[in-house]
């Protein structure tokens, strides 16, 4: 277990070595560079105009449904990870139990396709 | 004090120079990389690029660097401030942080953990955090729109990424980096998984939205996409964070199609040259190569880019995975093979 956690601290401390770096970076510009912020300065840039509303409003419905198919999909590679790393120990049994599932997300998708989810006209 | 000193000052002391040989050298590439693009870019236009600043322009990534430093770093009055400030921040660290399992040579690893590959998956997969936080907290239109564009492009190919990854993964039997550069010393596996080094090169420059794939920053609609109002630092960390994901992409590529620190031939001139040597020759020719395309190719456009994504390289990968898989049971070729 230690020598696990062992493997570990060099990613810890780089993350923090990082994080560091980063702020470190951003505020020592902030320190030394002049700020002198005014109003239009400081307001969205939508190509010289007034912003006409808040950015945050509608988009298209597509965008979810990537999301949602990606999430399936990649939900996928996470149990394949383990089997193709353990595939050799597992034998025939292992193999044709994953070619089913992928069999049936292969249906899965074929559905999705034949109901143009995957259309961007 | 002195057995404190011992068993945990020192190894942290280790650890950080360890660190710091990694980072310093990877800011300088990345420095450099620009300075690289635009005159390969420039070479390939028939230009000179950046030739003032210093000997053949050399001390231009410097300069540029100075001067995003010293300029006001502007927070739009809409935004939200501290995710506006953070992410950037995020993109950056997380650029770094990868690196910390890439093999350079032989036990040349800073973290040799036996899950590498789901670790940079892991880790590379939290970069559309970033974009989205980006584009979300700086209330533009633009910014919102380049980072819906950009977080749907880069999930599409990581579908794709991770089959590709799981078939390089059924002919080593381990996750970790350094035992898969290993298991290439025979043959890389750029040679028996051709389609799928294809489709990882493609992929990784749909991932770091390089052309032909820069949608998300499509200057002549979204003017900079998702970093549109970010100046000065922010906007430096964004960029050096996106030139440290193109190094890191091209040195995935070479770890798991191109025998990483391997020699091309193991025989007497090529292997008197020292591994790390060998691992950043083969980067910087899959970097030419991601400028390369970028020099050739014209954008596409955004619904060629999802077709390729969900109904060209989903499938053919997907039905690699199967192909890999039966061909390496029905053969007996599994590593890790149990008799019986």
């Amino acid at each position: 277990m230690t020598t696990l956690l062992q493997e570990y601290l060099p990613i810890l401390i780089f993350i923090g070595i990082a994080i560091a770096m980063s702020v470190g970076m951003v505020a020592a510009s902030m320190i030394i560079a002049t700020q002198r912020p005014d109003s239009e300065k400081v307001s969205a840039y939508e190509c010289g105009f007034e912003a006409f509303n808040d950015s945050r409003g509608q988009f298209d419905v597509r965008f979810y449904l990537v999301a949602i198919l990606f999430i399936i999909f990649d939900l996928e590679v996470a149990f394949l990870f383990p089997w193709a790393v353990s595939l050799g120990a597992i034998g025939l049994f292992g193999f044709w139990s994953m070619m089913a599932f992928l069999g049936i997300l292969t249906i899965g998708f074929v559905y999705e396709w034949r109901k143009g989810a995957l259309e961007w006209e | 004090m002195n057995m404190f000193l011992n068993d945990y000052v020192l190894p942290t002391a280790i650890i950080v120079a360890q660190i710091l040989a990694i980072v310093v050298p990877l800011l300088v590439s990345v420095a450099y990389l620009t300075y690289f693009e635009r005159k390969v870019i420039a070479s390939m236009q028939l230009r000179k690029g950046p030739n003032v600043v210093g000997p053949f322009g050399l001390l231009q990534p410097l300069a540029d660097g100075a001067k995003l430093f010293v300029k006001e770093t502007i927070l739009p009055a809409g935004s939200n401030k501290l995710l506006f400030i953070m992410a950037p921040m995020l993109i950056f660290v997380l650029s770094l942080i990868a690196w910390a399992v890439i093999p350079f040579g032989d036990g040349l690893v800073l973290a040799d953990i036996n899950v590498g590959l789901l670790y940079f998956f892991a880790i590379s997969s939290l970069g559309v955090y970033g974009v989205i936080m980006a584009g979300w907290a700086s209330n533009s239109k633009y910014a919102f729109l380049g980072a819906l564009r950009s977080a749907a492009q880069m999930v599409s190919y990581e579908v794709s990424i991770g089959f590709v990854v799981i078939t390089v993964v059924l002919c080593a039997g381990s996750l970790n980096l350094s035992d898969i550069v290993e298991a290439q010393r025979t043959v890389w596996f750029a040679i028996p998984l051709l389609p799928m080094f294809v489709i990882f090169f493609i992929s990784a420059l749909a991932e770091t939205n390089r052309a032909p794939f820069d949608l998300p920053e499509g200057e002549s609609e979204l003017v900079a996409g998702y970093f549109v109002e970010y100046s000065s630092m922010t906007f430096a960390l964004f960029f050096l964070g996106e030139y440290a994901n193109m190094i890191l992409m091209s040195a995935m590529t070479v770890v798991l199609f191109m025998g990483g620190w391997l020699p091309i031939f193991d025989i007497a001139p090529f292997n008197w040259i020292p591994g790390p040597i060998w691992f950043f020759a083969k980067i910087s020719f899959v970097l030419f190569c991601f400028l390369w395309v970028r020099a050739t190719f014209p954008r596409y456009r955004y619904d060629q880019l999802m077709r390729l994504g969900w109904k060209v390289f989903l499938p053919l990968s997907l039905l690699w995975v199967a192909v890999t898989a039966g061909v390496l049971v029905s053969f007996g070729w599994l590593p890790n093979q149990v008799a019986g």
